[in-house]
């Protein structure tokens, strides 16, 4: 079975080398503060540490006061999964550090969240719409795109 | 030929194609016969599958799996119910599990059938293979149709179990099928695998590396081709897959012969699957006792099964409604396509449509 790695255990694996960045955690995930993404999940994929060298997903949720990015991580060799989050507040020029240097399977879904969700990555090479057209207006999957 | 200068030449392929398997483009610049550049340029299916769930309820949002990946309907609709059981706490009966089973193991041998017999008619093998696969492709169909009416989209599991009951006529139609189906694999090893056209169209053609695999988020046939031993099935075993014995083909050099070959060998492991299913199953309920709308307590999940693409998820936020507050699909096409650039890089014009026709994308999937 997949475990899920204890939450403790990531948060002292970051907490080593970036103390201060971790805002909150419960049962199943962290947040981390929207700068610190990038060096946090650096330090997560390092192979003799927590070797999470696998980007399973990264999602978008729109809470109305503000966006949470999800990413879910496994690491193969050792068989455990673990969350960590990101809060975006606002709603407009949201800028959140890309995260492809680490994990290039990113690329393409760093461009579905900014064609659906409007969320900028930055270092992000060719951070163009996806499924949408170039000049689509609007980030139709956000709770106030109505459509029509 | 050393001292002649090439022009760079963009060139447009799709979106209306018959190799790019629906409506799918690649902007490919070529240098003399070399592909130095491309983009792969999709969306025009999109069709707001995740916007569409946030305004439906739990139950008919299985119908719009289905249109997702619609030749692995099946496959679709485990994922999404496994999902919604484990959001709302639903135990699913036993036999409702093995059904679904050999249902997710039919659709398997369907799929792969039909990513073999298509990347062959890419080669160049024109129409022959295709219908030697969509001849069994066809019988499986054929059973699905006996389960529940439809032979595309199914529609069949629901959060709890599945719609209905298999009836007497399905169970020997199967074993007539399970029976059959050795030889036949044996029969499309024999005709293709050692094909001399075929090894060298696919041999070393379009490597990738497992590391690059694993980086590029792949998964599939396509990273245990790239002999990483990762199967959810086996990794994290879902519904009884615990009670099952099979093996997990993997791959030798990571190119385009190798994911063609694991697909081969995973039908033969879906056959031993279904085989021991049908040993193992036994009478009782089909489906717990679930109301039509279904209302899980606040909270999120994600929950992903091994899919004949590879890792299907669904990342399932409840706000204690009756429709999720989010819905969101991790769909294995659509992140398998992320290395094209770097497996096309370097390879000649015809090899293009080989190792895109090996990736086995649906664009239904891709797009959403």
């Amino acid at each position: 079975m997949t475990e899920i790695l204890a939450v403790s255990k990531i948060i002292e694996e970051i907490t080593n080398e970036l103390p201060d960045s971790i805002i909150k955690s419960d049962d199943k995930s962290i947040w981390i503060r929207p700068d610190d993404i990038k060096k946090a999940c650096a330090i997560l994929k390092k192979p003799d540490g927590l070797d999470f060298a696998f980007l399973t997903s990264i999602s978008a949720v729109d809470y109305i006061e503000y966006f949470e990015i999800v990413y879910h991580l496994t690491s193969m060799r050792k068989n455990y999964s673990g969350i960590i989050k990101v809060k975006c507040y606002g709603r407009n020029n949201l800028t959140l550090p890309s995260v492809i240097d680490i994990w290039k399977t990113a690329d393409l879904q760093e461009r579905e969240i900014w064609d659906l969700m409007g969320i900028q990555f930055e270092g992000h090479p060719n951070l163009k719409r996806i499924l949408l057209w170039e000049g689509f207006d609007g980030h139709p999957l956000r709770k106030d795109y109505l459509g029509n | 030929m050393t001292g002649i200068r090439t022009e760079p030449v963009t060139v447009n392929l799709g979106p209306q194609h018959p190799s790019t398997h629906g409506v799918f483009r690649l902007r490919v610049t070529f240098d003399g016969e070399e592909i130095i550049d491309l983009e792969p340029v999709f969306g025009y299916l999109h069709r707001g599958t995740e916007k569409l769930a946030e305004t439906r309820n739990y139950t008919q949002i299985v119908t719009l799996t289905d249109r997702m990946d619609y030749v692995a309907s099946m496959s679709n609709n485990l994922a999404y119910v496994r999902t919604v059981e484990d959001l709302s706490g639903i135990e699913v009966p036993e036999r409702a599990q093995y059904i679904r089973v050999i249902c997710a193991e039919l659709q398997r041998i369907a799929s792969h059938l039909m990513a073999t017999g298509f990347l062959l008619n890419d080669i160049g093998a024109l129409a022959t293979p295709l219908i030697y696969c969509f001849r069994e492709r066809e019988k499986i169909l054929d059973l699905f149709e006996m389960l529940c009416g439809a032979r595309i989209t199914l529609s069949y599991m629901r959060p709890g179990g599945v719609f209905q009951d298999a009836d007497q006529d399905f169970w020997n139609a199967l074993d007539i099928l399970i029976q059959e189906l050795p030889h036949y694999l044996d029969e499309l090893e024999t005709l293709i695998s050692k094909n001399e056209i075929v090894l060298a169209r696919t041999r070393s053609v379009g490597v990738l590396s497992d590391e690059d695999a694993i980086d590029y988020g792949v998964t599939g046939p396509i990273l245990r081709a790239s002999r990483v031993k990762w199967d959810l099935r086996k990794a994290n075993p879902y519904e009884i897959y615990d009670r099952i014995d099979f093996e997990v083909p993997i791959g030798v050099e990571g190119d385009t012969y190798d994911r063609f070959h694991v697909r081969l060998l995973e039908m033969q492991e879906s056959v031993k699957i279904i085989t021991q299913c049908i040993t193992q199953i036994e009478k009782g309920s089909i489906r717990a006792d679930v109301p039509y709308f279904i209302r899980p307590k606040p909270g999120e999940t994600y929950q992903s099964v091994e899919g004949p693409k590879g890792e299907l998820g669904f990342y399932l936020i409840s706000d204690g409604g009756v429709s999720p507050y989010r819905c969101k699909v991790r769909a294995p096409s659509f992140i398998n396509l992320t290395p094209l650039k770097k497996m096309m890089l370097g390879w000649k014009m015809g090899d293009l449509i080989t190792i895109l026709g090996s990736i086995d994308i649906v664009l239904g999937e891709v797009d959403r």
